[in-house]
């Protein structure tokens, strides 16, 4: 992979760290309605997975979305916006945080139910293949989705049906405040539940992008070929808790160490050997698109309280 | 007019929305070779192959779920829950996520999802295969209710309903399937939220839907004998809802009955009375009555079926105590 796409990765990955930062630092200072989940530790798995995707493709995402919204190219002052509740979001305010949705881009939404996504990119994939489109449907989800029963029956489907779709599990090994061995048998392999579904999985290091990158492009090409869908099994860290506001009292100080180890930020800025000043100058230029972005939400609109009643129905 | 039975005519509503759009495809559990449970989509597989009469697994949530992304994807499926009962595994996808992606999304995505189930007592299947869940969904914004009771109803909505950009509930009932009626040559779509007066009267209104329409006819009928005049209003969509034929009605016989099979506490009929008490109160003559099954699960023994669910004698005894005779 060429340096100059690494570099691009890094960019990709820093407008996501400190936009997460950003947007936590604002939450705890009460600016920030309703609740917020940050996905800090795993930007590789969102910049690796959307910069292999085509324009057509589409993607379901989870309650930890900006990551992923950002990565697939929606601009940061309207995901900011969005978190700010305004018109200007890039759902005008009725979505938030968990709710994120930019169909333009493929993004067919963020959802606040674990696993409840899946089943709807199963079914565009479905269409994808009976109109014998190259395009294909990617669902994002953590190791806690493993255990609910639409990834189950979106799994078996599927792959009954061969249908274009790429399912990307972010194992974090974390479901909330539960650990993986605590939540399934196979929390330290969960290749094996797509092996249940006799379909195809690669199995990832989610902290190293390039490795991200090629393997989401291998999972798509194969289901865009129509041989049916993929299995992608990211191994990844949660940096922080839950949700902003988590003291994790259920997490020991090793274990968010061995998170802080294995930050993909400092893996990717190591292998690509750069200066400090060279990182300072990405860096920079994250902070400023940031600080654009928070100055365009906190300047926002406020929607008309009575449009509450519109987009209820087509 | 040719005669169809209430299962050809949403047979024959399927197959023509299927032959007018390629964008249209049903899938559902048992619906291909076998022609589903209650033999509704028999000859679909046959006219229109594999890839658009899909049996699935048993699998409610992706049943409806996979509906959600095809449809959102730009196709219009239909899909079938076999049961209503069944209908309660896929609520998470039919209340979090069909009802919802539009409104989320602040209006970029639309989910043209039709959900068709069929349910209702009658014939003795016990507690689980056949409740009547309509008010369930009726109260959850961004879900369209459909509850046709007659062959030609059927046919017409079910066309409205696969054309529709929302998510739309079809509610069929068991023992409708058999009941034949005329429809016309040519499939007439329906619209939504428009009533239609089945049976003109002038002392009483009776609002009924699904079975209870053709339950209250034969209560008419005695009534009539007895010198009492019912008029029969079938809502037909109970999301949305044409309130003002409803009212108009009332305002007209100064009485009200609410019918349906469900369980009347929390059922739909408290809604219609609501509506009918704050839009013509001062018309009323008499307490709004209401016809539904009794506070109970379904019992298997049809002694006690029977006792639960309402039937033509019911409506009658509503129809009495609301006229005062």
């Amino acid at each position: 992979m060429s340096e100059e796409t690494l570099r691009e990765f890094l960019r990709g990955m820093l407008l996501i760290r400190r936009f997460e930062e950003r947007v936590e630092e604002r939450f705890r200072a009460g600016e920030l309605p309703g609740f917020l989940h940050v996905a800090i530790g795993q930007e590789a798995v969102a910049v690796g997975v959307c910069s292999a995707m085509d324009d057509g493709d589409i993607f379901a995402s989870t309650h930890r979305a900006h990551g992923h919204t950002l990565a697939r190219g929606t601009h940061p002052n309207a995901v900011m916006a969005e978190l700010y509740g305004k018109v200007e979001g890039c759902c005008h305010g009725y979505g938030g945080s968990m709710h994120l949705y930019d169909v333009e881009r493929g993004n067919y939404g963020a959802n606040a139910v674990i696993g409840g996504g899946l089943p709807a990119v199963t079914g565009a994939g479905l269409a994808f293949k009976l109109r014998g489109e190259p395009r294909v449907a990617v669902a994002f989800f953590g190791d806690g989705a493993t255990n609910i029963g639409t990834f189950h029956e979106s799994l078996n489907l599927a792959q009954l049906w061969k249908t274009k779709t790429v399912f990307v599990c972010e194992n974090n090994h974390w479901a909330e405040s539960t650990p993986g061995w605590q939540h399934s048998p196979v929390w330290d392999d969960m290749s094996k539940r797509a092996l249940a579904y006799d379909m195809r999985s690669l199995k990832v290091d989610g902290q190293d992008v390039e490795a991200v990158h090629e393997a989401a492009r291998e999972a798509l090409e194969h289901a865009r070929s129509g041989d049916g869908p993929v299995f992608l099994d990211v191994e990844t860290y949660r940096m922080h808790g839950h949700y902003i506001g988590d003291p994790q009292v259920y997490r020991s100080r090793e274990d968010r160490q061995e998170a802080a180890d294995h930050d993909p930020i400092t893996r990717l800025r190591e292998r690509l050997a750069l200066t400090d000043d060279e990182f300072d100058t990405f860096d920079a230029e994250a902070i400023r698109v940031v600080d654009e972005a928070l100055s365009f939400a906190q300047n926002g609109t406020d929607p008309a309280p009575e449009d509450a009643l519109k987009n209820v129905y087509a | 007019m040719p005669e169809l039975t209430y299962r050809e005519a949403v047979r024959d509503g399927l197959a023509a929305a299927m032959r007018a759009d390629e964008s249209v495809f049903v899938m559902g559990e048992d619906i291909a070779e076998m022609g589903g449970s209650m033999g509704v989509t028999q000859g679909l597989l046959e006219e229109f192959g594999a890839e658009r009469v899909r049996n699935t697994p048993i699998s409610e949530m992706a049943i409806v779920g996979a509906g959600i992304g095809a449809a959102m994807a730009g196709m219009r499926p239909v899909v079938e829950i076999m049961y209503e009962d069944f209908l309660t595994l896929s609520l998470e996808q039919i209340v979090n996520q069909a009802a919802k992606h539009r409104y989320m999304s602040g209006g970029q995505v639309t989910v043209p999802l039709t959900i068709r189930t069929q349910g209702g007592a009658g014939w003795s299947p016990g507690a689980q295969h056949a409740q009547q869940l309509e008010a369930w969904l009726v109260h959850i914004p961004g879900l369209k209710v459909v509850y046709p009771s007659t062959p030609e109803d059927v046919r017409g909505l079910l066309w409205t309903s696969i054309y529709d950009d929302n998510p739309v509930i079809v509610f069929e009932h068991r023992l409708l399937y058999p009941v034949k009626g005329e429809v016309p040559e040519q499939l007439d779509p329906i619209p939504f939220g428009k009533a239609r007066v089945v049976r003109e009267g002038t002392d009483v209104t009776v609002i009924a839907i699904g079975p209870l329409v053709h339950r209250t006819l034969e209560a008419a009928k005695e009534a009539e004998a007895a010198g009492i005049s019912v008029e029969v209003v079938d809502p037909r969509t109970l999301q949305p809802l044409d309130e003002e034929t409803l009212v108009a009605s009332v305002k007209k016989t100064n009485r009200a009955v609410v019918a349906h099979e469900a369980v009347t506490r929390m059922g739909f009929g408290a809604e219609v009375a609501a509506v009918l008490q704050y839009q013509a109160f001062d018309y009323l003559d008499a307490p709004i009555e209401r016809v539904g099954a009794r506070f109970a699960p379904l019992a298997f023994a049809p002694v006690m079926e029977q006792y639960v669910v309402p039937g033509p004698a019911d409506v009658l005894a509503a129809i009495r105590r609301a006229v005062g005779r």
